[in-house]
C-alpha cells in the first residue's frame, strides 16, 4: 500500500495485541472454515458428506468448459461497473445537497438512510409487487407511458431490473457515509474560498471532492466487493438469473451451485476463482487509484 | 421408628412424583410458514395431547433449500433432527445419501407398529419408495397439477363456461376467443418444468427419462424432446406468439396471476386452491389437466409435488419408536381427512379420500376432488414418479431453455434439445459421483 | 452554506424530493400494503393510498387476535432477540476495528500489510459458501442457541477496519507529536485524541452495522433450533408461507414496518450526533 503516515508509534507487542481480538474472530470464524470450504473445490461429495472423492482440478475444468460460465464474465463485469457508478455518482450527488440545505435536513436523511433497514427478505417481495410484468405498480405506470415492461422474457430490462434493486440499496448506504465525510470537512476553508470568490461549482471540485477522497476511495472499493459479492439475494428474488442465463452473475451462479443444488464442490471452485478476480481488482485500486486519494 | 417411617414416606412420595420415565423429544424441521405452518403446529400438539411417552418439537427452518442446508449443517457436525421435511426434487439427493437417512419402511418394522404400504395411494406414495417396494419418506403434503379457469371471462368471451377445456386443441381455441373479446392473458402457467413437461408425460403415459423416469437406475437420461413433447411446446410457443400464451415468470410466481383475474386459464398446483378461494371476485373452475386425444394411453395420472418427511440416522432406538408412532398418527383416516380438507393437499390414503367424500366435503366445494380422482388410478411404469439426481438444477435448465423459447430465441426443438443436453450432463455428474 | 444563493437551494431541495421519492419509494408501499386487507394487494394494481385496515392489521400482529398466519408470532421476544444481537454486534465490531485500524495506521509490525490484507479477505467469500464449516465450528464450540453463537461469528468486520483506516490516515501528524510532546503514550493518544475524532464515523458505522446486525436472517436460521431465539426477520420470512396457501401480505407488510421502527430510531438518533459529535471543525 502506498499511504502510509510520516510519524508513528514505537511498540514491540502493543499492536499485536490491539490487533489480537479482530485476528482471533476471523482465525477461528473465517479462516479456518474458509479454508475447509475451499478444500472441497479438489473434492466431489454428495450433500450430507457421506462419500467424498477427490478429483483434483476436475471441477475447475468442468467451469472453464462450461459456456455459460465464461459468459457470465462479462456479465458480472457489466453488471459491477454500472452498480457501482451508479450507486457513488447518485449518492453523492444526493449527499451534497443534503448537506447544504437547512430546513428539513433531518427528514431528508432519515428518509434517504431510512431503506437501509428494509431486511432483504421483505425487499425481495417489494420488487415484485413494483416490477411484476402487469400486476406491479411501476410497469403498470411504465405501460401507461408506452414501455413494454416484461424483465422475465427481455435481457436488457432484467439487468435494468436488478441494477436499480442493488443500486437502491447502496445509495443509502453511500449516503450515510458520504454525509459522514462531508461534515469532517472544515468550514474554515470552504468560507476561505468563498471569499477568495470561487462559486459552489469550483469550491466542490478545488477542495470538497479532494478531502472527500478518502471517503470516495472507501466506498469505491466497497462498492464493487458489494456488486460482485453480496447481490445474489437479489438477483435470487429479483430474476433467479433469467431469462435463460442473463442476469446470472459469477456470484449468483456460486450462492446457486453452492446453496439450491447442493454442489458443493463446483460452488467451492467457483468462489476460489470469484476471490482470486476480486484481490486482483482490489490491489490494483489500492496500487493506482489510492494514488490520488488526499489524506 | 417415626423417624424411619418419616424417611421412607418421604422417599416414596419423591419416587412417585417422578415420571414414569423422561418424555422422548422428537425434533421435526419444517418449512411451512404461514396458515400451513399453524397446521404443523396443531399436528404436533394434537400428537402431544393424545400420549405421554414422546413430545414432537416443531422447528421451522425456512425454504425447502434454507432447511435443507440446515439439516446437512447439523448432520455433519452431529446433531441432525428426528425428521426432515424436503421438497420432492430433493428426493434422489437424500436417497443417495447413504447413512444419512432411514428408510420409512425400516422404522416401521422396527417399532413393530402395523404398517400396511397398500393402505397409501400408489400414485402419491410411489414418488418416494424405492423401487424394491420400500418406502424411503413419508409423503405428507402433495399437491398435483390442475387446470383453473375463470368462469365469467368464459361468458363474456361467449364460450360455454361450465364445459372445461378437456383438451389442448380446446385450450387453444378458448384462448383464441378469449383474446377476441380483449382478455390480455388468456393462459398462463406456473412451475412449467412440473405441469408442461413432467406431470404432461405422465398424464399420456410417456416417459420423461429413460428407465422408468429414474426409478430403474442411475444410468437414466432425460427424454422429454421426443416429437409429442416438441408438438406441445410447438403449441405454446405458437400460442405466446400471438399472445394467447403469456410468460408470467418461474416457479410459483405467477400464482397471483389467476386469482387477481389477470390470466383466465392456469395450469398450476391444487394447492393453490385456498388463494383462489380467498381472493377470486369472479366464478372459477378447476378441471383435470388438458390433454391431447389422439395419444392412446391419456389420460394417465399426474406426478405429484410438494414434499415428504425423512427420517435421518444417527438417533437412538427408543426416538425412532416415537417417529413410528407420529407417522402412524399421522397417517390415521381422520387426521389425514381433516389435514385434506383443511390445506387443500392431496390425501395419501385412499381411506382418509373416502372418509372425505363421505363426509360430503366436495360437494360443498366443488372442484377440490378433481386433484384426487387424477391420482386415484393404478400407475404405470412411467407416470409412477420421477427420481433423478441434480433434479433442482435439472428444472432451473428446463426453466432458462423454457424462457429462451418463448422469447423467440430460440425454437421448441432447438430449446428442448439443449435442455436435454445440458440436463443428461448433471444426470452423468450425479451417476458418477454416486457409483460406488 | 456559504452564501445566499436560493436558485441554488431550489435545486437543492427539488433533487432531494425526488430523490426521496425513489428511494423511500418501496417504504411507502410497504406501509401503504400494511394498511390494506389481503385481497385488494393481490389485485392488479396495488393501491398507491394507504388503505382503511392499519388499525386491525397492526393490532393484529401484535396481539395475535385475528386468526390467521403469523397471529402466534411472538413479536416482541423476537425484537427483544434483534435488538441484543444488533446492538453486540455493532458495538463489538466498532470496538474489534478501532484498536485493529489503530495498530495499522500508527504502529510498524512485520505482518503489517499482511493482516489488513487477510482482514480484507473476509469480504470475499459469502458465508452461504462456507456456512457448513463455520456452523460445525460454532457447533464444536457449544455456541448454538445462544446470543454468543449468534453474534461473534459476525463480529469482524473489514469494513468496519478499513473505513477507520482510511479516517486515520486524514489525521494530521502534527497531533501525535503534539500527544507524544504531552509525554501521552499511545493508548493514551487512542483514547484521548483519535476516538473523540472519529465520532462521525463511529456514528456511521454503528447505524450501518446495527442494520445489519438487526436483519440478519440466515446465520440465526442455521445456528438456533429454539424457536424463542429467532430474531424478527425469520418472523417475518415465517409469515411467507412455503407452498402454495394464501399469503396475508398486508400482515406480512405490518411486521415488516414494525422491524423498521427501532433502526428508524437509530438512524434518526445518529443523526444529532453526527452534528454533534464534531468536537472542532478545525483540525
Amino acid at each position: 500500500m502506498a499511504a502510509e503516515k510520516r510519524v508513528w508509534f514505537q511498540s514491540r507487542w502493543l499492536p499485536w495485541v490491539l490487533m489480537a481480538p479482530q485476528l482471533a474472530i476471523i482465525g477461528v470464524f473465517f479462516f479456518w472454515p474458509a479454508g475447509q470450504a475451499l478444500l472441497q473445490s479438489l473434492q466431489q461429495q454428495d450433500a450430507f458428506g457421506t462419500s467424498t472423492e477427490w478429483v483434483g482440478l476436475d471441477n475447475f475444468r468442468r467451469l472453464f468448459a462450461d459456456a455459460t460460465y465464461l459468459a457470465s464474465f462479462k456479465t458480472t463485469a457489466v453488471f459491477s461497473l454500472l452498480v457501482a457508478t451508479l450507486g457513488i455518482s447518485v449518492s453523492l450527488l444526493l449527499a451534497v445537497f443534503a448537506d447544504r440545505i437547512i430546513k428539513g435536513a433531518l427528514a431528508y436523511k432519515t428518509l434517504l438512510i431510512w431503506p437501509y433497514a428494509v431486511a432483504p427478505a421483505v425487499a425481495g417481495v417489494l420488487w415484485l409487487f413494483m416490477f411484476a410484468p402487469s400486476i406491479g405498480v411501476v410497469s403498470y405506470g411504465l405501460r401507461k407511458m408506452g414501455v413494454d415492461w416484461n424483465h422475465l422474457l427481455n435481457s436488457q430490462q432484467a439487468m435494468t431490473l436488478i441494477v436499480m434493486a442493488a443500486v437502491w440499496k447502496q445509495i443509502s448506504y453511500n449516503f450515510l457515509f458520504f454525509l459522514a465525510g462531508l461534515q469532517s470537512i472544515p468550514k474554515s476553508l470552504i468560507e476561505a474560498a468563498a471569499i477568495d470568490g470561487a462559486g459552489p461549482w469550483r469550491r466542490f471540485w478545488t477542495i470538497v471532492f479532494p478531502l472527500l477522497s478518502p471517503t470516495t476511495f472507501f466506498l469505491l472499493v466497497i462498492n464493487i466487493v458489494y456488486a460482485f459479492f453480496d447481490t445474489f439475494g437479489i438477483i435470487d428474488s429479483a430474476t433467479e438469473g433469467g431469462p435463460g442465463k442473463d442476469t446470472a452473475i459469477l456470484v449468483y451462479k456460486v450462492y446457486y451451485d453452492g446453496f439450491k443444488a447442493l454442489d458443493l464442490g463446483g460452488s467451492a471452485a467457483q468462489s476460489v476463482v470469484l476471490m482470486v478476480i476480486v484481490v486482483a481488482l482490489t490491489v490494483v485500486q489500492f496500487r493506482f487509484v489510492e494514488k490520488r486519494v488526499n489524506y | 421408628m417415626k423417624i424411619k417411617l418419616g424417611l421412607l414416606a418421604a422417599a416414596a412420595a419423591v419416587v412417585v412424583s417422578l415420571p414414569a420415565h423422561a418424555q422422548v423429544e422428537i425434533q421435526w424441521w419444517h418449512s411451512m410458514g404461514g396458515a400451513l405452518g399453524e397446521w404443523v403446529n396443531d399436528l404436533a400438539k394434537d400428537f402431544n395431547a393424545k400420549q405421554k411417552d414422546y413430545k414432537v418439537v416443531t422447528t421451522f427452518k425456512g425454504s425447502y433449500p434454507e432447511s435443507m442446508t440446515a439439516a446437512i449443517a447439523a448432520f455433519r457436525a452431529g446433531n441432525a433432527p428426528h425428521i426432515l421435511q424436503v421438497f420432492e426434487v430433493g428426493t434422489a439427493t437424500m436417497m443417495a445419501s447413504k447413512g444419512a437417512v432411514k428408510p420409512v419402511a425400516e422404522v416401521m418394522k422396527a417399532s413393530g407398529l402395523k404398517f400396511d404400504p397398500n393402505a397409501y395411494i400408489s400414485a402419491v406414495s410411489g414418488y418416494y419408495t424405492a423401487p424394491n417396494g420400500q418406502m424411503m419418506s413419508l409423503p405428507f403434503n402433495s399437491s398435483t397439477t390442475v387446470f383453473y379457469y375463470n368462469k365469467d371471462a368464459f361468458k363474456a368471451a361467449g364460450i360455454d363456461a361450465e364445459k372445461a377445456p378437456a383438451t389442448w386443441p380446446e385450450v387453444a381455441l378458448a384462448a383464441a376467443k378469449l383474446k377476441a373479446a380483449g382478455h390480455k392473458c388468456p393462459f398462463t402457467t406456473s412451475w412449467q418444468s412440473w405441469t408442461q413437461l413432467e406431470s404432461f408425460s405422465a398424464w399420456h403415459n410417456v416417459e420423461f427419462a429413460t428407465k422408468r423416469n429414474g426409478f430403474g437406475g442411475l444410468d437414466t437420461r432425460l427424454a422429454f424432446n421426443t416429437p409429442l413433447h416438441v408438438r406441445h411446446i410447438e403449441n405454446l410457443a405458437n400460442m405466446a406468439k400471438q399472445g394467447l400464451f403469456v410468460y408470467k415468470g418461474r416457479n410459483n410466481t405467477p400464482d397471483a396471476t389467476f386469482p387477481s383475474g389477470e390470466c383466465a386459464m392456469y395450469t398450476g398446483s391444487s394447492g393453490l386452491y385456498g388463494s383462489v378461494k380467498a381472493n377470486a371476485k369472479f366464478a372459477y373452475g378447476i378441471a383435470p389437466l388438458p390433454y391431447y386425444p389422439d395419444v392412446t394411453g391419456a389420460p394417465q395420472n399426474t406426478v405429484i409435488g410438494g414434499a415428504s418427511l425423512w427420517v435421518m440416522s444417527g438417533r437412538k432406538a427408543e426416538e425412532y419408536k416415537g417417529v413410528a408412532a407420529f407417522f402412524n398418527y399421522l397417517s390415521s383416516p381422520e387426521v389425514q381427512a381433516a389435514s385434506h380438507q383443511r390445506t387443500g393437499y392431496l390425501p395419501i390414503t385412499m381411506a382418509s379420500f373416502k372418509v372425505t367424500e363421505d363426509s360430503g366435503f366436495y360437494k360443498k366445494n366443488p372442484g377440490t376432488d378433481v386433484a384426487v380422482t387424477q391420482m386415484v388410478r393404478k400407475v404405470t411404469d412411467k407416470s409412477r414418479g420421477i427420481r433423478l439426481g441434480n433434479f433442482v438444477q435439472i428444472r432451473t435448465i428446463i426453466d432458462e431453455e423454457m424462457e429462451q423459447i418463448w422469447a423467440g430465441k430460440k425454437s421448441p426443438k432447438e430449446g428442448l434439445d439443449a435442455a436435454v443436453q445440458r440436463g443428461n450432463e448433471q444426470l452423468e455428474r450425479f451417476e458418477k459421483a454416486n457409483k460406488g | 452554506m456559504v452564501e445566499r444563493r436560493p436558485w441554488l437551494t431550489f435545486i437543492s431541495h427539488t433533487v432531494l424530493l425526488i430523490g426521496v421519492a425513489i428511494v423511500a419509494f418501496p417504504v411507502y408501499l410497504t406501509f401503504v400494503a400494511s394498511t390494506d386487507s389481503a385481497q385488494e394487494i393481490v389485485q392488479a394494481p396495488m393501491p398507491l393510498l394507504p388503505g382503511s385496515r392499519m388499525v386491525q392489521n397492526y393490532l393484529a400482529v401484535l396481539t395475535g387476535s385475528e386468526h390467521g398466519p403469523g397471529a402466534r408470532a411472538a413479536v416482541a421476544s423476537m425484537m427483544t432477540v434483534s435488538l441484543v444481537s444488533a446492538l453486540v454486534i455493532s458495538l463489538g465490531k466498532i470496538v474489534i476495528s478501532l484498536l485493529s485500524a489503530f495498530a495499522i495506521v500508527y504502529f510498524r509490525f512485520p505482518l503489517r500489510m499482511f493482516c489488513f490484507w487477510a482482514i480484507f479477505i473476509t469480504l470475499m467469500l459469502p458465508v452461504e459458501v462456507r456456512i457448513f464449516p463455520t456452523y460445525q465450528v460454532v457447533s464444536d464450540l457449544h455456541l448454538l442457541n445462544s446470543y454468543a453463537g449468534l453474534t461473534i461469528p459476525l463480529i469482524a468486520s473489514a469494513t468496519a477496519t478499513f473505513l477507520f483506516r482510511q479516517f486515520f490516515m486524514t489525521v494530521p501528524d502534527e497531533l501525535v507529536e503534539a500527544a507524544r510532546v504531552d509525554g501521552a503514550g499511545p493508548m493514551r493518544f487512542f483514547k484521548d485524541v483519535l476516538v473523540p475524532l472519529s465520532g462521525t464515523s463511529i456514528a456511521a458505522l454503528f447505524v450501518i452495522q446495527f442494520i445489519y446486525g438487526w436483519n440478519q436472517y440466515l446465520w440465526p436460521l442455521l445456528v438456533t433450533t429454539d424457536e424463542s431465539m429467532y430474531p424478527v426477520v425469520i418472523g417475518i420470512k415465517r409469515m411467507i408461507s412455503g407452498g402454495d396457501a394464501a399469503q396475508q401480505w398486508n400482515l406480512v407488510m405490518a411486521t415488516a414496518m414494525l422491524a423498521m421502527v427501532p433502526p428508524a430510531m437509530v438512524v434518526m438518533l445518529m443523526q444529532k450526533w453526527f452534528i454533534k459529535g464534531l468536537v472542532d471543525s478545525e483540525k
